[in-house]
């Protein structure tokens, strides 16, 4: 089932002799179960490309479909309800809120959607358990998490509750190497869970947990993998 | 590769025969170089000529194990102790192939360069997707893979740093031949200065 949808897509920024084209006739599709990754130089519509999937920016032309709804024709109201339900974001600096406990941030979206706190704390608390941190964790601050474990109270709270798609942009920018690959593989193990992911980065061995790689240069994609086969003729040739 | 030193390598684990070792090896290295059984026997030989291994007598099924010496550990102890050479390296295709690319007329390097990183990129995913079935892989093969994720990951990188380089200097026009400069040139004729040769064109020795 297809959870995310770009069709034609085109984001123009300024106009007349200002016009940048940040963004050109781009389709996309993002299954649910699938993780896709977008790489490319900077400025090459990468950001753009996400802020128009999650609903922070509209397209000039075209359209974006989240679970089947065209976000053009939600007023505010809906929208911000589409984003808080449907979308989650993973950014590179976690953006926890430092007030409040890794439950508390990861129950956010669902006390913003008006779910009692009990309530909300008791699926976050689950939210946590699957990216593996603990009731003891889950009350910790974000100052006393280290980066790796902030990260995964970010990709608990994008997936908290009945939402498939997941935004994330450079989220292993922050992290060393083991660190940001083990977020990989939670972002991986939460695709393969049934959730759609888009990946943001620069890279390449992280695009590798991807099922799917999305070229961007100037605005359009230049290029893009098939999905995967079977990797049993994989070593073949392998060798130097 | 070096199948010298990978058979005293695993002899120093313990007396082994052709066979043996062959399986030893590849389960070290998760079959990513399949050794060929007459490889590993001719070696064999070679070793015993040169008094690295020493044979010991057939067993019941007609199989020689052979032993390593201790000539065998001191050369092994080397091979652990220097460290691989560029010119161990086999030459680097894909550097000579966008070498050539940049001062061939009317070839895209763009798009060399994009259908290369695809492929390279490709094969980046094909590696990861190994790792992550194999959670708990033997510490040598995991070794293994991830040196190719590595590779595969410089490989991508290189090629998005030359196509910045490339586009942002444009492609030279390819130079013109070089005169031989023999004995029998022109007094006065242009000579070309000798140029230290990159390490990488080197032959493969």
């Amino acid at each position: 089932m297809t959870v995310l949808q770009l069709r034609g897509v085109n984001r123009v920024h300024g106009a007349g002799d200002n016009a940048v084209n940040a963004l050109v006739d781009t389709d996309l599709q993002v299954a649910a179960g699938e993780l896709v990754a977008i790489m490319g130089p900077s400025g090459s519509g990468k950001s753009t490309l996400l802020n128009l999937a999650g609903g922070l920016d509209a397209p000039t032309s075209g359209q974006v479909l989240v679970e089947n709804t065209v976000l053009a024709t939600l007023n505010k109201k809906q929208l911000a309800r589409l984003r808080r339900r449907s979308v989650g974001y993973v950014f590179q600096d976690y953006n926890l809120v430092p007030s409040l406990t890794a439950a508390e941030n990861a129950a956010l979206p669902l006390e913003l959607d008006g779910l009692s706190a009990g309530k909300a704390r008791v699926q976050a608390l689950a939210a946590l358990e699957e990216v593996g941190l603990d009731a003891k964790q889950a009350d910790r601050f974000p100052d006393e998490l280290s980066g790796g474990q902030s990260q995964r109270v970010a990709i608990a709270r994008a997936l908290i509750g009945e939402r498939r798609l997941v935004l994330a942009d450079e989220p292993t920018g922050a992290l060393d190497s083991t660190t940001g690959e083990e977020v990989l593989k939670l972002l991986r193990r939460r695709c393969d869970a049934g959730a759609a992911g888009l990946l943001v980065t620069h890279d390449a061995r992280h695009a590798g947990w991807a099922d799917r790689v999305v070229f961007l240069r100037d605005g359009r994609v230049v290029d893009s993998s098939a999905p995967l086969a079977g990797a049993e003729t994989l070593l073949e040739g392998a060798g130097s | 590769m070096s199948v010298k030193h990978s058979l005293l390598a695993l002899l120093e684990r313990g007396p082994a025969y052709g066979y043996q070792l062959r399986t030893a090896f590849e389960s070290a290295t998760g079959n990513t170089w399949p050794l060929n059984i007459g490889q590993v026997y001719t070696t064999l030989n070679r070793l015993e000529r040169d008094l690295l291994v020493e044979a010991l007598p057939e067993n019941e099924s007609g199989q020689r194990p052979y032993r390593i010496t201790d000539a065998g550990r001191r050369q092994l102890a080397g091979w652990f102790a220097s460290p691989v050479q560029a010119a161990d390296r086999p030459r680097d295709e894909l550097t000579i192939k966008l070498a050539l690319a940049v001062t061939t007329p009317g070839v895209d390097v763009a798009d060399v360069i994009q259908r290369q990183r695809t492929a390279t990129l490709r094969l980046l995913q094909e590696y990861t997707r190994l790792k992550a079935a194999e959670d708990h892989a033997e510490l040598a093969w995991r070794l293994v893979l991830e040196s190719m994720i590595f590779r595969a990951e410089a490989e991508v990188r290189w090629l998005d740093h030359t196509e910045a380089v490339v586009a942002r200097t444009g492609l030279p026009a390819p130079s013109p031949f070089a005169e031989h400069v023999g004995p029998h040139a022109e007094p006065g004729a242009e000579t070309h200065a000798e140029r230290p040769e990159p390490e990488i064109l080197r032959e493969n020795r």
